[in-house]
């Protein structure tokens, strides 16, 4: 009998693991996202991806607290300005220089990121904020492990979010052009595509899907202006996990390196959580060189 | 004029240059801006054989360049072994570690190889910050020994500073004898495409792992330096953030040249210093201007130096 209810304890945790692991993976994977969309019509790796999701959430708690505006109209004014931040990223830093090489525009993207953590900590200094959650903080049980009622918006606003995206990608003309580009850019010019269009519509698009990661995600965690650092960094793990390109595979990769991080803070040591997940991905890597769902880059001679 | 001579004239110069500087400073505090600067400047050089030449990129190198201050810290500190031994074990562990690490991680390209160089210094950092008894934690490691060698001790900023702008000088010369060699030939082969390399009988995987384990080894060596200077070392100085800026440093003073790695190591530790006056927009102006240079700079500074010149001539 008493070793029955340990067993049952065990199992409780584990729910509990896999619940907050999936809650924190899909924003990781929300984050990932936003990597792959740029990567796939650029080859650039946005260092300042994370930027969007700590833009998404400060801007909320400031609409919010000195607009006065409900959580809604402010969560949806903060996600519309971050998406017009994300333009204005393509039209002035990247569009004029799109012929340098991957490195230069790489470092250009570490240096937007630098500028927009100084313009946040100019404007809302180093304290650490909190967003009000969705819909109360009493929470649920599920299967007898507790709840989050945010978490339930996490999750489900990812996959709605998941969703439109395929929706995007696969039937609408936007989409399809946008795919095109990360095929054969030549080509997807060829065909009458207007590629650069598709680059802005890519860093919009990534800033839209950064800040609803960021939004969903503060009432849980609290933001300040350097949480972008730490997010972008999963963001960017979960890609490679995942495979580079594959926008399956980073959400599939933000979901896993979530749980992974959240089973080893609590079976092993919290300390040592994201060395863990870091050592898991490196094994992975050194087994499957291009990630879990990538595809083996070839080089042509 | 054969390149030989031209590059121990070039480094003649520019050594001359660099121990006449102090003499120009108003205050005293540069000396030190420029001795961080020396050692930054060490570390890219390293960084630029690796990424420059070789065509392999390391988003790591702040951790072999912070394992070996701890190494010798700790050597030197806790366990009260003479400094040149601290030295020496620091920098050989740190050529081993990179050894042992490159060997998985080399097979690896482009995005991923960052990856995996980056989850590495993760880990890395996080060992620096949780083996509280060995490190000190996030508080940091107090109390190492300042450099002394044969016994002659550098307790002058001044005498840092001159001991390590011919370490530089040394690892210059080095650096462009290495490019220069029938080594050099192979790694600029492995750049271009790794296939015809390989098919012209270059053994891709060794020459990399050389050129990993040597730009580890010149970090560690900066790492020494670093360590037995401050006499005060924490994590926050080999993170993540570090090892990317050592990289920003080589890709903005350009990435073909390997003055480029100590024009961007001088430009961007200076840099903050200058920007100091601003307070609160410091960081804001530091991005910018490392946008606008990337941007109107896309060979880096010495290559737009080197475009400026041509177009005078």
């Amino acid at each position: 009998m008493l070793v029955l209810g340990e067993t049952v304890m065990v199992l409780l945790d584990y729910i509990q693991f896999l619940i907050s692991g999936l809650t924190v993976g899909s924003t990781y994977g929300l984050t990932a996202l936003g990597f792959t969309i740029i990567f796939n019509t650029t080859g650039i790796i946005n260092f300042a991806q994370g930027e969007f999701l700590m833009l998404g959430g400060m801007l909320s708690v400031f609409l919010l607290k000195f607009l006065n505006l409900g959580l809604l109209p402010a969560v949806l004014l903060a996600i519309i300005i971050t998406t017009c931040v994300g333009a204005l990223i393509e039209r002035f830093t990247i569009r004029p220089v799109q012929k340098s090489s991957t490195i230069n525009l790489i470092i250009i993207t570490i240096g937007i990121s630098i500028f927009i953590r100084g313009v946040a900590m100019l404007l809302w200094g180093k304290d650490t904020y909190a967003l009000p959650s969705f819909s109360g903080d009493t929470p649920l049980s599920f299967f007898g492990a507790s709840m989050h009622p945010q978490s339930i918006w996490i999750l489900s606003i990812t996959l709605v979010l998941l969703c439109l995206l395929k929706f995007f990608f696969a039937r609408t003309i936007y989409g399809k052009a946008m795919l095109a580009c990360s095929f054969e850019k030549k080509a997807a010019y060829l065909v009458g595509i207007n590629v650069q269009r598709m680059v802005l519509f890519s860093f919009m698009i990534s800033a839209l899907v950064g800040a609803i990661g960021g939004v969903i995600l503060t009432p849980l965690t609290m933001t300040s202006f350097d949480v972008g650092i730490l997010l972008g960094l999963k963001g960017f793990a979960a890609c490679i996990l995942g495979g580079l390109g594959n926008p399956f595979g980073a959400a599939a990769g933000g979901l896993i390196l979530g749980v992974l991080e959240s089973f080893g803070a609590g079976i092993v040591s919290s300390a040592y959580k994201d060395a863990i997940t870091f050592i898991v991905l490196l094994l992975l890597l050194f087994v499957k060189p291009s990630g879990l769902f990538g595809q083996a880059e070839v080089e042509r001679v | 004029m054969n390149g030989f001579k031209r590059d121990l004239l070039t480094i003649s110069l520019f050594l001359a240059g660099m121990l006449l500087l102090p003499r120009c400073l108003t205050n005293e505090y540069y000396v030190n801006v420029l001795i961080i600067s020396g050692l930054n400047a060490i570390v890219a050089v390293g960084l630029n054989l690796l990424l420059g030449f070789a065509g392999q990129i390391s988003l790591g190198h702040a951790a072999f360049y912070g394992l070996a201050a701890y190494t010798t810290s700790i050597l030197t500190t806790t366990y009260n072994l003479p400094i040149i031994a601290g030295i020496l074990a620091g920098i050989v562990l740190v050529g081993l570690v990179a050894y042992l690490i490159g060997i998985p991680t080399l097979k690896l390209s482009g995005h991923y190889l960052a990856m995996a160089t980056l989850g590495f210094g993760i880990i890395v950092y996080i060992v620096f910050n949780e083996t509280i008894e060995l490190t000190g934690g996030p508080s940091g490691f107090v109390g190492i020994p300042r450099l002394s060698l044969f016994g002659y001790s550098f307790d002058s900023d001044l005498s840092y500073y001159y001991l390590v702008v011919f370490v530089l000088a040394i690892v210059l010369m080095f650096s462009l004898n290495l490019i220069r060699s029938r080594i050099g030939r192979a790694l600029r082969a492995i750049h271009t495409s790794e296939k015809a390399a390989q098919i012209s009988g270059i053994d891709i995987a060794r020459y990399k792992l050389f050129i990993f384990v040597l730009s580890a080894i010149l970090a560690g060596i900066a790492g020494v330096l670093y360590a037995h200077y401050l006499e005060f070392i924490a994590p926050s100085s080999f993170g993540f953030n570090h090892s990317v800026l050592l990289v920003t440093m080589v890709v903005l003073g350009g990435m073909t040249n390997v003055w480029g790695a100590v024009a961007g190591a001088f430009f961007l530790t200076m840099l903050p210093e200058f920007l100091r006056a601003f307070e609160n927009i410091e960081f804001l102006l530091y991005g910018f201007i490392l946008i606008v240079c990337m941007m109107f700079l896309p060979e880096g500074i010495v290559g737009g130096i080197q475009k400026l010149v041509r177009k005078l001539t």
